[in-house]
C-alpha cells in the first residue's frame, strides 16, 4: 500500500475570513475507493481544488503519490470537477482525440467502448446532448486514464439510475490495486456498498475516516442512516 | 445471480452468508473453482477490498481454500459441508420458533400449524 495522497494541517481561508479547510490531516493510501461526504459548505470542493492546484492553499501541504502538488501530481490526478469544463462545440469523438492529445496516460480504446456501451453517439456535438448525457462524456473521459488518483466530484447527481449503475460498474470493473478513487458524492446510499472507506467532512475538518464496515460494527447502522443523523438540521 | 444485501449489517458478512448459501444449495459444488475476487465484486456491486475480506474469512473457516497460482476453490470436505447445513437450519428453525413465540404460539400449536400448512400442500 503507497501513500497516494497525504495532506498535512492543510487549511484554506477565504477572502472574507471564512475558514473553509481548518488545518486538516487525511492519507489515503493505494486500492481504496473512498467516499467524501459532508453537507453543503463543509469543503470538499473546496479541498478537491486544493488537491488538484485549482486553488492555493493558505497553510499546509498536499502531497500526491509523493510529490507536492504540481505539473506531476495532474499527471498522477484524473479529475471530474462539479461543473462541465468541456468546449460544447467540439464532437463527442474530438473530445477523445482532444484527451488523447493532452494526456499520456489516456486510454482512447476504452473511452470509445464505454461511449458504445452507454450509447452516446460519438459524432455528436457535446452542446447539442442532455446535462445528463453530457456529464456521462467528461465522466468517461475522466475514467479512461490510467491515472493514480481518481477524484470524482459529484459524478451521478444528474444522470439517471440505470446509467448511474453503470457508472458504478465502470469505477467497480476498473478498479486498480495501485490507484485510488475519491468520490464526493451527496447520494449515500447509491455508493455506499461499492466504497471501503468513508470521510465524513464538517466545517473544514475530517469528523470521521473508517471503513463502511466498521461504521456499520459500531452504530449498527447504514453510512447513509449515520450521515442523516451525524448532520440533522 | 442476486445479492440482496441489506444496511444495517456489515457488508464482508452478507457476502459471507451468501456465498455459504450457495455452497449448501450446491450452486457451488465441491472442488469447485470461484470466481476472482474482482469479477465477484463486480457481480456483487460491491467493493473488491471487502469481497476479499469476505473470502479470506471464509478460508479462515475452511470452506474454500486457495492454491496459489490458479484461484480460490471450494472445500472438498463434505462432512464440513453438511455440518454448515445443519447449523444453518437450526438457526432458521430457532428464529422461526422464537418469532412464534413472540406471536403467543406454544411449541404444539406451532406443531399444529406445521402440519396444517404440510396437508393444504398434499392436496
Amino acid at each position: 500500500m503507497n501513500k497516494i495522497l497525504e495532506c498535512i494541517e492543510l487549511t484554506k481561508k477565504y477572502a472574507n475570513n471564512f475558514c473553509a479547510i481548518n488545518q486538516l490531516n487525511l492519507t489515503l493510501y493505494s486500492g481504496q475507493i473512498v467516499g467524501l461526504l459532508g453537507p453543503n459548505g463543509s469543503g470538499k470542493t473546496t479541498l478537491i481544488k486544493m488537491i488538484n492546484d485549482c486553488l492555493i492553499p493558505t497553510g499546509g501541504i498536499i502531497y500526491v503519490n509523493g510529490n507536492p502538488v504540481g505539473i506531476h501530481s495532474k499527471e498522477d490526478i484524473s479529475y471530474l470537477p462539479d461543473v462541465l469544463s468541456l468546449d460544447e462545440h467540439l464532437k463527442v469523438e474530438e473530445l477523445v482525440t482532444y484527451f488523447n492529445d493532452f494526456y499520456k496516460n489516456f486510454n482512447p480504446v476504452k473511452a470509445h467502448q464505454m461511449i458504445l456501451d452507454l450509447g452516446i453517439n460519438p459524432s455528436s456535438r457535446l452542446r447539442t446532448l442532455s446535462k445528463g448525457t453530457k456529464e456521462k462524456v467528461q465522466l468517461i473521459l475522466t475514467m479512461s486514464r490510467d491515472a493514480k488518483l481518481f477524484i470524482l466530484d459529484e459524478p451521478i447527481g444528474g444522470v439517471d439510475p440505470a446509467s448511474r449503475d453503470y457508472i458504478l460498474h465502470t469505477i467497480l470493473s476498473n478498479y486498480n490495486p495501485d490507484a485510488t478513487v475519491l468520490i464526493s458524492t451527496h447520494l449515500i446510499g447509491e455508493i455506499e456498498n461499492i466504497i471501503d472507506r468513508v470521510l465524513f467532512l464538517q466545517n473544514g475538518q475530517i469528523i470521521l475516516n473508517s471503513t463502511v464496515d466498521e461504521v456499520r460494527e459500531q452504530h449498527h447502522k447504514s453510512v447513509d442512516q449515520l450521515f442523516r443523523e451525524v448532520f440533522r438540521c | 445471480m442476486t445479492w440482496n444485501l441489506d444496511n444495517s449489517r456489515s457488508i464482508y458478512l452478507q457476502l459471507m452468508e451468501k456465498i455459504e448459501k450457495d455452497i449448501i444449495s450446491g450452486v457451488y459444488k465441491p472442488g469447485d473453482k470461484l470466481p476472482s475476487v474482482r469479477d465477484l465484486a463486480v457481480d456483487a456491486a460491491v467493493n473488491p477490498n471487502t469481497m476479499q475480506k469476505a473470502l479470506s474469512e471464509l478460508e479462515r473457516n475452511k470452506l474454500v481454500y486457495s492454491r496459489r497460482t490458479s484461484g480460490r476453490f471450494i472445500t472438498e470436505d463434505e462432512t464440513l459441508i453438511k455440518s454448515l447445513k445443519k447449523s444453518l437450519a437450526t438457526k432458521n428453525t430457532q428464529d422461526f420458533v422464537e418469532n412464534m413465540k413472540q406471536l403467543g404460539f406454544s411449541k404444539e400449536e406451532i406443531l399444529h400449524l406445521i402440519d396444517e400448512l404440510k396437508e393444504n400442500e398434499d392436496e
